[in-house]
């Protein structure tokens, strides 16, 4: 039940045979009844400005790749949000409605905020999608695939099988495969590193790159076995109860280990839950700062602490919409690659206006929703092509999964690299 | 009492009345809801984000493609909407009567031009949002009838024009406008008071992040 699949380019369980997009055995009154209160707790002044501002021109669609992808009216950002709504005007809100809204809320919808950027008034609707996945996990509503990694997420500690002792065996294996010393659990450090399930069981190399660099800086630094996975499918499935015991496992080890910096691994969404929402989850500051990788990378080569040889060949950067967009890093990585001598050739558009790759927000685990998805993708290789560049990169590892899918479904010629691999390959 | 008596008289107080309550009933609306605190630690320099983000959501988004004709139309209009509500004579000299207030008037072929503008680009939008699948999808009531009280005091504007001391086309202009201040408060219109709100509470918190609002 719910087998991992391992063997094709994008990480997520099997195809299921028969799938079960309703969880529990709520009446469809009882999961209306539970998507309204949930949707009525998320009700703060924030989302209430912006449920009250929306003028309805219709200028997030043009911004949406998956709007872009189809053509379809329904898949306009704001549409995606009409029972949050309705519940805010106190209207009535069926199951067969939020069953309807699930492929909207989830299978179309990277939270990639790039509606928020389009909207004349402002209106964050990314961050008010967030808001509504509460109520549809509340209602029990969330496809199949994403609740099983979600919840495997939630008891093992990792969305992909990820466990603790996998991950001692992993680093045990590349610690001798490439002559690197990765010290696990180290119970004083000054830096706690964190990782991504995808970079652990998909691109290992990057906890090779990661140590290369970490070493060569002389750093006090760890992972933790109690608190290494920063990816947070709480947030994506819509559990707040989750997204808080995945956050809290970081940073009770993080504090354990007296950290004075939580590094983030190359992930985009795992920087905006605990960059962003962490200390939200922990109630207060938090005691330690936190840096996506890109921007650790950036602050050792602007302090001239890590100095880099020229990389060949021009390359283009694709930003991860939870670090660049929404999370204001989008200068870093142009920091490293400038380190590197880089010729950047920037795709149009790019930084914060960047076209999503349409993998984020859980949407590359769900089968159902892969047809949808390669099209969005079309706009992304387009942008790709577009920049002359002959090389790319980026510093999200489900981005980069969503590459490798895409790659694979077109046959495309390229590859995905990692920003942070890249530096390692270059260290002077 | 004669129409134009009245319009002058208990409608104007009544509609004024009922616009400055109403905006007020909408703004608590908001402001009444708890407010979450945000422990994250905020980039150096992220004050000032809820200003900078009103005056830089004025402008198109960088990079972002939205519906360039309506987004050209939408300026088009609001700014002949703002030459013909606060630049024509005889409104400055309404405005002055009530309040003591005025200040320098455009001339009468400038805001002529600009209400027509203001019609033909109102025009356009309504086409626009009958026919294009995404406005269809999204509009409702609000959007027609907010549409028809903007377009009324227009429409019975310009039928003034050759004949301005006549008492009933008057009182019927006053009376679409008082229409449209009872209004405002309640439909889309009011994102006249709002767009400051949503701006500013996306500008602040984005800002905090050191992302574009």
């Amino acid at each position: 039940m719910n087998e991992l699949d391992f063997d094709s380019p994008r990480f997520t369980i099997r195809k299921p045979e028969v799938r079960f997009d309703a969880q529990g055995s709520a009446s469809d009154e009882e999961r209306a009844a539970a998507a309204v209160q949930a949707f009525t707790r998320d009700m703060t002044r924030t989302a209430a400005t912006y449920m009250e501002s929306c003028i309805r021109c219709g200028h997030c669609a043009e911004a949406c790749h998956f709007y872009m992808a189809s053509g379809d009216p329904q898949y306009t950002p704001i549409w995606k949000l009409e029972p949050f709504r309705k519940a805010y005007h106190g209207k009535k809100v069926t199951a067969a409605e939020l069953r309807q809204w699930q492929e909207l809320l989830y299978d179309s919808c990277t939270m990639c905020g790039r509606c928020t950027l389009a909207c004349p008034m402002g209106i964050d609707i990314a961050g008010l999608v967030a808001q509504a996945r509460h109520g549809m996990f509340a209602a029990g509503l969330v496809p199949h695939e994403l609740h099983a990694v979600a919840e495997r997420a939630e008891r093992e500690g990792s969305p992909l099988g990820a466990t603790p002792k996998v991950l001692k065996e992993r680093i045990e294996w590349l610690c001798d495969e490439h002559e690197v010393d990765i010290v696990l659990d180290r119970p004083q450090a000054d830096i706690v590193v964190t990782l991504s399930s995808i970079e652990i069981m998909k691109y290992p190399g990057s906890l090779v790159a990661l140590a290369k660099i970490l070493n060569r800086l002389g750093a006090s630094w760890t992972i933790r076995s109690d608190g290494y996975e920063a990816t947070n499918f709480g947030l994506f499935s819509g559990n707040l109860d989750w997204q808080r015991d995945m956050s809290l496992r970081v940073i009770d080890a993080a504090v354990a280990a007296g950290a004075k910096t939580l590094v983030l691994p190359e992930c985009g969404h795992a920087y905006g839950a605990m960059r962003w929402q962490g200390a939200n989850m922990y109630g207060k500051p938090l005691p330690f700062r936190v840096l996506h990788i890109s921007e650790f990378l950036a602050e050792a080569v602007r302090e001239g602490r890590l100095k880099l040889s020229p990389m060949q060949g021009s390359v283009t950067f694709h930003d991860p919409c939870q670090v660049s967009r929404r999370g204001g890093a989008t200068s870093a990585p142009r920091e490293v690659l400038d380190s590197l001598h880089a010729d950047l050739r920037e795709m149009p558009p790019s930084g914060d206006a960047n076209w999503c790759c349409g993998g984020g927000g859980g949407v590359v685990t769900l089968h159902r929703a892969d047809a949808h998805r390669y099209r969005a993708f079309e706009i992304k290789m387009k942008q790709v092509e577009a920049s002359g560049a002959s090389r790319m990169a980026t510093s999200c590892s489900n981005c980069r999964l969503t590459f490798d899918d895409g790659q694979a479904h077109y046959q495309w010629d390229r590859k995905m690299e990692s920003l942070l691999e890249l530096v390692a390959e270059h260290l002077q | 009492m004669e129409l134009l008596e009245f319009a002058r008289g208990p409608a104007l107080a009544f509609s004024v009345a009922v616009f400055a309550l109403g905006l007020a009933w909408r703004l608590w609306r908001i402001f009444r809801r708890p407010a979450r605190a945000d422990y994250s630690l905020p980039r150096p320099g992220a004050g000032g984000g809820g200003l900078q983000a009103i005056f830089r959501k004025m402008l198109p988004p960088r990079g972002v493609k939205v519906r360039g004709a309506s987004m050209a139309n939408a300026y088009a209009y609001h700014l002949a909407l703002a030459v013909v509500v606060f630049a024509f004579a005889p409104h400055i000299a309404f405005v002055e009567r009530y309040t003591g207030l005025a200040w320098p008037a455009l001339p009468d072929a400038v805001t002529y031009l600009a209400s027509a503008v203001a019609i033909v680009g109102l025009v356009f939008a309504l086409l626009a949002r009958l026919t294009d699948g995404v406005l269809r999808l999204l509009s409702r009531f609000d959007d027609y009838f907010s549409w028809a009280v903007t377009m009324a005091p227009l429409l019975t504007g310009m039928a003034l024009l050759p004949m301005p001391a006549q008492p009933v086309p008057l009182a019927i202009h006053l009376i679409s406008l008082e229409l449209l201040l009872v209004w405002l408060p309640f439909g889309k219109l009011s994102h006249a008071a709002l767009v400051f709100v949503s701006r500013w509470r996306t500008g602040a918190d984005f800002a905090r992040k050191g992302a574009a609002p």
